[in-house]
């Protein structure tokens, strides 16, 4: 049943997997192992779309139906903790400056079913807003978002407050957005930069010695 | 109409229509023989590549927005809100830089306006933004998953009745208006005009008002600067007007990224409706405007079907086939559509050298697309240029750039039919790596 229910989420079937996941409660099946056969669905659509055989679209909609399925087994679960392992939160934000959300969110989102913990400061956050929160939660990552060429000098400023904020660790800082390569990595001063979400995971993988 | 006898001209004879009058514009004075000279000459270069020809010189032709306005030290508040100033600032682009195409109008826009109607669907200096940032987009479903078939039924109703009353303030009252395809007869002229008489209405009217005074404000200041330019340096407009792939319309800003992304898998079938009624829409954009402004060029920015967007079949089957009516729409009204690619379009390039597309009517506009791979499949097909990396003219050093450029003219441009542009439309960049930008495109453009 499980298994049929990777298949219909992976296979963006979601009539299909509303059905399974009606049937497998009334069978009686834990709402952790619903929860974790989803995970494992989106990450397997995650690796399709590394290899190239899925698209933004499809973790999109992945994503979406996970969410469905997650709000109908939640609240079945006991109070204790998901048994899922924990790699740490990671602070998310658009820098200052720029609005634009899709990026990260789907960053956020893959972090998230990969196992980390994340705090999004949301769109357009001064460096020091992203300082405050870095200390107050002591991350193990901080990933930063930016669409327009604008973020670049936004990006290098919150990764030069991070810095200079004396934090202890101080966490590694990884970039993403359409504009971002080697070269605006090198200029912001950041540990790391990805081309997509998929590259993003690995990287906050590698980042924080997860890999 | 463009000319008297519009309808019995074939496609060719109404690019030669426009390109005619693109040639000589209307209502400008060169003010010197070098000026018209340099001008056609300009004109003829680009004619040459638009038409895969080899011109005597590979054109230089950046995309710029905030940059001009950045150079002279202006705000973003201000060139959205100072139009003298901008104006300014534009003509002092020109004269440093000379492109061989003219940053017009579309380069800033009139933010008073906006103010007056209370537009709902951007943040810019002022209004959500900090002064130094451009106008951004707020993403949201400004079109409701479920009003798929009222847009089909009328779209100009759907845009009166739910569209605009969502994205601005000013226009919550066109949700209680009658379409006008109500005015049929005379016994139902009275019901159609009375919500004109009420309070809201009246009010939304008088902003409408000022809001058309506020942006013919902006006009008359910028089309005066854009004659200047045009009469004193002999830079040709690459642009008159734009339009966009169906899809877009949807996924930019009415449906918005992701939730277009979810009706792909829900509901295909209205997504798919929805873009072919709005084809016609979009060639009628592009081609009002292009006759409005004499000017051959119609700007189309594609978003939603770069790679990663959507697979190899789905851009196939569901972004292109529309896409593809509209370019085709558009030629068929003897205009060039100038399609500017955002992002990449590697995987997509098999897809575009459509059979159905008359060689040297359109214009590709890449960014990070590969290059010789652009070569390789739109050599003999379609003009095609960009790919000057907006973050190299930021944050690289004038050599990089030279060396960039040098590089990619030595590339991709000896087969003609090139045109040397930025990726992107550039707010920022070191002056010095813009110059070296266009110097370099001077220099090894004229030995290509």
């Amino acid at each position: 049943m499980l298994e049929q229910l990777v298949n219909a989420i992976t296979a963006l079937d979601e009539e299909q997997v509303h059905r399974l996941t009606d049937e497998a409660l009334a069978d009686g099946a834990d709402a952790q192992s619903i929860l974790n056969a989803g995970r494992e669905a989106v990450n397997r659509v995650g690796e399709q779309y590394a290899q190239g055989r899925a698209f933004i679209p499809e973790l999109i909609m992945a994503g979406e139906i996970m969410q469905q399925v997650s709000a109908k087994v939640r609240p079945l679960l006991a109070a204790r903790q998901t048994q899922q392992r924990q790699l740490g939160t990671i602070v998310l934000a658009t820098v200052k400056g720029d609005i634009h959300d899709i990026g990260k969110d789907i960053v956020g989102a893959l972090l998230e079913i990969a196992g980390f913990t994340i705090i999004d400061l949301g769109v357009d956050v001064p460096a020091a807003q992203i300082v405050t929160n870095v200390r107050a939660v002591a991350p193990v990552a901080v990933g930063l978002s930016g669409l327009l060429t604008v973020a670049f000098d936004s990006m290098k400023a919150t990764v030069d407050a991070i810095r200079q904020a004396d934090l202890r660790p101080c966490p590694p800082v990884m970039i993403g957005g359409a504009p971002v390569n080697e070269q605006v990595c090198r200029y912001v001063g950041a540990d790391g930069w990805g081309g997509d979400a998929v590259a993003a995971v690995a990287l906050a993988k590698s980042l924080t010695g997860d890999a | 109409m463009f000319t008297h006898d519009w309808d019995t001209l074939t496609a060719d004879q109404r690019f030669e229509a426009r390109m005619r009058a693109w040639r000589e514009p209307d209502g400008v004075e060169f003010v010197t023989p070098e000026a018209a000279a340099a001008y056609r000459e300009r004109v003829g270069m680009i004619r040459a590549a638009v038409e895969l020809n080899k011109p005597a010189r590979v054109p230089v032709s950046p995309h710029v927005g905030l940059f001009p306005a950045r150079c002279a030290g202006l705000s973003a508040r201000d060139a959205y809100y100072d139009y003298g100033r901008f104006a300014q600032a534009m003509l002092e682009y020109h004269r440093t830089y000379e492109p061989d195409t003219l940053a017009g109008y579309i380069t800033t826009v009139p933010c008073k306006a906006f103010d007056i109607l209370d537009y709902k669907m951007y943040d810019w200096p002022g209004r959500g933004t900090d002064d130094n940032a451009g106008y951004q987009y707020n993403e949201a479903e400004y079109m409701k998953a479920d009003e798929y078939a009222l847009l089909m039924t009328d779209p100009s109703a759907y845009w009166q009745s739910r569209y605009l009353p969502r994205t601005f303030g000013a226009f919550e009252p066109m949700a209680e208006l009658a379409p006008l395809t109500e005015l049929l007869e005379m016994p139902f002229v009275a019901p159609f005009l009375m919500p004109y008489g009420t309070p809201p209405v009246q009010a939304m009217l008088k902003k409408l008002m000022a809001a058309g005074e506020a942006a013919l404000e902006w006009f008359e200041v910028m089309s005066a600067a854009e004659r200047e330019v045009m009469a004193t340096l002999g830079i040709p407009e690459f642009g008159g007007g734009a339009s966009k792939a169906p899809y877009d319309i949807l996924g930019d800003t009415m449906r918005g990224t992701r939730a277009v992304m979810l009706d792909k898998f829900r509901r295909r079938g209205e997504l798919v409706e929805a873009m072919e009624r709005l084809v016609p829409i979009a060639v009628d954009f592009g081609r009002r405007a292009a006759d409005a402004t004499r000017n051959p060029f119609v700007f189309m920015p594609l978003h939603k079907g770069a790679d990663g967007f959507l697979s190899h079949k789905d851009f196939e089957e569901l972004y292109w086939p529309t896409l593809k009516a509209v370019i085709l729409g558009l030629i068929e009204e003897g205009i060039v559509p100038q399609l500017f690619v955002e992002g990449a379009y590697d995987s997509r390039l098999d897809v575009i050298v459509d059979e159905d597309i008359p060689p040297g009517r359109t214009v590709w506009l890449f960014d990070a697309t590969d290059m010789r791979a652009v070569r390789d499949h739109l050599a003999g097909f379609a003009c095609f240029g960009g790919n000057v990396p907006g973050a190299l003219l930021q944050i690289g050093v004038a050599a990089e750039v030279e060396e960039y450029v040098k590089r990619l003219l030595a590339d991709v441009a000896g087969g003609g039919g090139f045109i040397l542009s930025t990726g992107i439309s550039v707010d920022q960049a070191r002056p010095e790596n813009f110059m070296a930008m266009m110097d370099a495109g001077r220099r090894y453009g004229e030995a290509i």
